[in-house]
């Protein structure tokens, strides 16, 4: 092709003067042309002349459409490098079930080495897949059967694909074995997933537990559960729900719970953000105050007596931030919600649903007193609240959450290796210092002083959220240890069990026990 | 066994295919005419073989007599075909034989493995369209009047397009087809190249303002009925081959983007007009979210391409079937899923290698009106190989337009084989009267001796 294209530009270049000349007096030539067909068929020498007329202007479409072409073949190979292993991974692909003919499904194994899926083949190549935790991973690592979930749903192309020696993949073709594919190594720690598991004990509810420097997911738990091992034989039962558990929904990235205090970190960021002269915010509580039209109060009607920003913060004063409420613009607090991923899409392939934050320009300042203490209409997931927790942690910069820390073949190759992933920089490394010295103040003093006098720092927030009149709050913690040097994220939520200080903190003692033991 | 034969024919496919294209290219470089057909045979040898290997590959898979009988007829026809036309002309170009023959066989094996009953009736009307299209040169060269019809032509094909309009059937969204006497057939395949006619011979005669303005409107005409069936896929080539004709008539680049800007303008209200131009646009920006209505057909597609790989599933080891019209405006999906990504690219190459035979063809012609016509042609084939191939693979919005000469469809085949025909007279009539001026001048130079 190229030699073509060379062999076109000689010509070209040598008649362009030609060309030009002809520019004016074509039409006329032309005319001449049609009568006389056989005049110049004598004349070589000025048929070759006449020939170039038209030719330059061949050659521009001839290198468009080439470069056309050229996009094409790019395109397409782009989409073959850098995109098709995301694209054919989908659920949708029903291709996956021609892979697993030929192949024997992979093991999902734990960071730490231990099995948690495996397909077990018996004499009579009868397939089985098997979940030697039961219960504990039924959410995260997923089931295979009716509908596949969690990795056995996003890594279900790694796991039915072989990287296997190709010699010994050419021989078991020939013999007519199946090859063994690939095996997903979570990121998830089966000691600390076993901590979490048993902590939240028979209460439904779910907890996070990630590493907040690359967003490697530790532990994700979702109470009710079931054991996938059983699921065809349980499955209608789950699905009719008769308790109303919906054991199936993955709690931790797709239950939407009102945040409660959790929330006033993003109040307070925003507060500061406003008024720079925060460290001079004075305010007294008397256990209930009334805003605009709005009566608020402290927990139990409790009076905090005078409260500077870190106080309302560490005491989780109620009044206090309604009161910060009504200084903080509702445009630009509905903007920092929003880049903290309210209303959008988590950067997670998990399933989950996006969490909610309904204020904006244009709302009611009424709504404001119950949205600034995390009651009113917004929604949060726990893996949302974790996120949101890393970043603060991870001194302002989101990283992307993950489950799968790499793939490798039955030999133990590394096949993919996920790497940490920023998603973004929502806050400057002051304001994570501040916030984080505020929440390690309700470790020190304030509502989690369950945590304090442990011989690793800590910091978090409480939050105790209303949902339905007449039940217990839901019980809510987000926290990370060590408070200089955060290691550890945990976002717990315990369903309408009580106060965060009473029933999420002393989950996330447990966890952080086991973690620095 | 039979699986490992399959794996083993994937391989060996794209090996001699990639050969095949390379030589497709190297003959463009050569002007020795014995190496030139040296290459051509092995061209020649190369089709053979890949369509023996495939059905071989489909035998065993599917353990069919039908199949073995299919492929017998298949070379039969096939080697007659090889034989008579350069009889009858001796200034053939086979490049273009051996491409059109080896991108029909590339469809008859997808087809075949697809659903035997189409690749019988694609193979019969291949057949039937090149024993009709052998007068086609003939009549290239020897009517010399065949360029004084412009306004005719430009009349008879609004006439038809106008018929379909009104007395046409749906398929797929669009009205393009009309059944005379129980055949189905979408008239625009043919009306494409008669518009080609009518563009060359009107824009060979005048090139003045406005000339072109008429000539413009009567263009836009045709590409206004082809929006009105909602066939956007033919709007568009109708579109770009006047452009393109347009200029080189009158080497204006100024009309060229102007006629490129009214596009984007036009592209605009369409839309905003049409919900149809909206529901393809929105099918390929996103098709996952769209994945169960809109979207379906792409990400099908995508899912295809992808897990097929660099080298592909094999024969019968895909999920083609699985991929809405795979045998006609998706079967480049198919062909990359089972044949694998490499042999997707070389395909392209292929058709890229015709498109510069083409050109050159009308770069050595000296008269206006074919030299119009063969860039014309050329213009409308590669520009619809364009938007089959970004279509399916979501480079562009899909338009639903066939694959020339793969893609399953009587209307297509046949007007594919025309065009190929046409070219070929060009050809041959260019090469005929340079060997009567080589004689000439060889005589006039014995005579001055």
């Amino acid at each position: 092709m190229r030699k073509l294209k060379r062999r076109e530009e000689n010509p070209k270049k040598q008649k362009n003067n030609k060309i030009f000349s002809f520019h004016n007096n074509r039409s006329k030539e032309n005319k001449e042309n049609q009568g006389n067909t056989s005049a110049y068929s004598g004349e070589l020498e000025e048929a070759k002349v006449k020939k170039d007329g038209k030719n330059r202007e061949i050659i521009h479409i001839t290198y468009m459409f080439v470069g056309l072409f050229v996009l094409v073949i790019g395109y397409f190979s782009y989409f073959m490098i850098s995109k098709s292993n995301e694209v054919i991974n989908n659920p949708y692909n029903k291709r996956h079930d021609l892979l697993a003919e030929h192949i024997v499904r992979g093991k999902i194994l734990s960071a730490d080495g231990k099995t948690l899926a495996e397909t077990v083949v018996d004499d009579k190549g009868n397939e089985t897949r098997l979940y030697p935790y039961r219960n504990m991973y039924s959410h995260v690592v997923g089931r295979f059967s009716k509908g596949k979930t969690g990795i056995e749903s996003i890594e279900n192309f790694h796991l039915l694909t072989s990287n296997d020696n190709a010699f010994v993949q050419i021989f078991n073709e020939l013999s007519g074995e199946k090859n063994i594919g690939d095996n997903v190594v979570a990121t998830l720690d089966t000691k600390l997933q076993e901590i979490a598991y048993d902590a939240l004990g028979n209460q439904k509810g779910a907890i996070v537990v990630m590493e907040p420097s690359s967003g490697k997911i530790l532990a994700m738990v979702s109470k009710p559960d079931y054991d996938p091992n059983e699921i065809n034989s349980n499955w209608e039962k789950l699905v009719e729900d008769k308790e109303n558990n919906s054991a199936l929904i993955n709690r931790a990235t797709q239950g939407l719970y009102p945040p409660g205090s959790i929330f006033k970190i993003l109040t307070v960021l925003e507060y500061m953000r406003e008024n720079p002269d925060y460290n001079d915010y004075k305010y007294n509580c008397t256990g209930e105050d009334v805003f605009n039209s709005v009566k608020i109060h402290c927990y139990n009607n409790e009076s905090h007596g005078t409260v500077d920003i870190k106080k309302s913060f560490s005491e989780s004063c109620n009044t206090s931030f309604a009161n910060m409420g009504t200084k903080i613009n509702m445009k630009s607090f509905r903007e920092l919600c929003d880049s903290f991923l309210f209303n959008s899409n988590l950067p997670t392939n998990l399933p989950y649903n996006p969490s909610s934050f309904t204020i904006s320009g244009s709302s009611n300042v009424n709504e404001m007193p119950q949205t600034v203490i995390g009651q009113g209409k917004t929604q949060i997931t726990p893996l949302h609240a974790a996120l949101i927790t890393s970043t603060v942690a991870n001194g302002g910069v989101m990283m992307k959450p993950y489950v799968v820390d790499h793939v490798e073949n039955v030999n133990g190759t590394v096949v993919k290796k996920y790497m940490p992933e920023i998603y973004k920089t929502l806050m400057t490394p002051e304001e994570a210092q501040i916030l984080t010295s505020f929440m390690e103040e309700t470790v020190k003093t304030g509502t989690a002083d369950a945590l304090s006098g442990k011989k690793y720092t800590s910091a978090g927030k409480t939050g105790s959220a209303e949902h339905q009149d007449g039940k217990r709050p839901h019980s809510w913690y987000v926290g990370f240890a060590p408070a200089e040097k955060p290691e550890i994220v945990v976002s717990i939520i315990v369903e309408s069990a009580g106060t965060g200080s009473a029933y999420a903190v002393p989950i996330a003692s447990k966890i952080f026990d086991a973690y620095f033991k | 066994m039979i699986n490992l034969f399959t794996q083993i024919s994937k391989y060996l496919n794209i090996v001699i295919i990639a050969f095949y294209t390379y030589n497709a290219f190297r003959v463009f470089s050569l002007t020795d005419k014995d190496k030139k057909d040296k290459i051509y045979r092995k061209m020649k040898r190369i089709i053979y073989l890949f369509h023996f290997v495939c059905y071989v590959v489909i035998f065993l898979n599917t353990s069919s007599l039908k199949v073995v009988e299919l492929y017998i007829v298949q070379v039969a026809a096939m080697s007659i075909i090889f034989a008579i036309y350069p009889w009858i002309y001796s200034n053939i170009s086979k490049l273009l034989l051996n491409n059109m023959m080896l991108l029909l066989t590339i469809g008859y094996v997808m087809l075949t493995r697809l659903n035997f009953d189409k690749a019988m009736k694609q193979f019969a009307i291949a057949t039937l369209s090149i024993v009709i299209c052998i007068v086609v040169p003939i009549i290239i060269e020897k009517i010399k009047k065949l360029q004084k019809y412009g306004w005719v032509y430009g009349a008879l094909g609004i006439a038809i397009l106008l018929s379909v309009l009104f007395l046409g059937v749906s398929n797929y969204g669009a009205t393009n087809w009309i059944t005379i006497l129980g055949f189905t057939f979408q008239p625009s395949e043919f009306v494409k190249i008669i518009f080609v006619f009518c563009i060359a011979s009107l824009l060979s005669k005048r090139q003045d303002f406005k000339y072109v303005v008429v000539v413009t409107v009567l263009a836009a005409a045709h590409v206004l009925i082809l929006v009105l069936e909602k066939d956007l896929g033919g709007a568009l080539i109708f579109f770009v081959t006047y452009l393109i004709m347009l200029y080189i008539a009158t080497s204006q680049p100024l009309y060229f983007f102007a006629g490129l800007g009214a596009g984007c303008v036009a592209s605009y209200l369409a839309y905003h007009m049409f919900s149809h131009v909206r529901v393809r646009v929105a099918a390929w920006r996103d098709p996952w979210k769209l994945i169960d209505n809109e979207g379906y057909q792409v990400s099908q597609s995508l899912f295809a391409i992808g897990t097929g790989g660099w080298f592909g599933m094999g024969l019968y080891q895909g999920l083609p079937t699985s991929i809405p019209v795979v045998d006609s405006d998706f079967i480049f999906s198919a062909i990359s899923e089972e044949m694998g990504g490499f042999f997707a690219i070389l395909l392209i190459l292929i058709y890229i290698s015709c498109f510069l035979m083409f050109v050159t063809i009308s770069m050595k012609i000296q008269d206006l009106f074919y030299k119009l016509l063969a860039l014309g042609l050329s213009t409308l084939y590669m520009f619809q190989v364009f938007l089959a191939i970004g279509g399916v693979t979501k480079f562009i919005p899909s338009t639903g337009v066939t694959l020339p000469l793969v893609s399953y469809g009587g209307s297509s085949i046949l007007s594919s084989v025309i065009m190929f025909s046409i070219i070929q007279g060009l050809f041959i009539m260019n090469q005929d009267r340079n060997e009567k001026i080589e004689k000439k001048r060889r005589k006039s130079q014995k005579a001055k001796k």
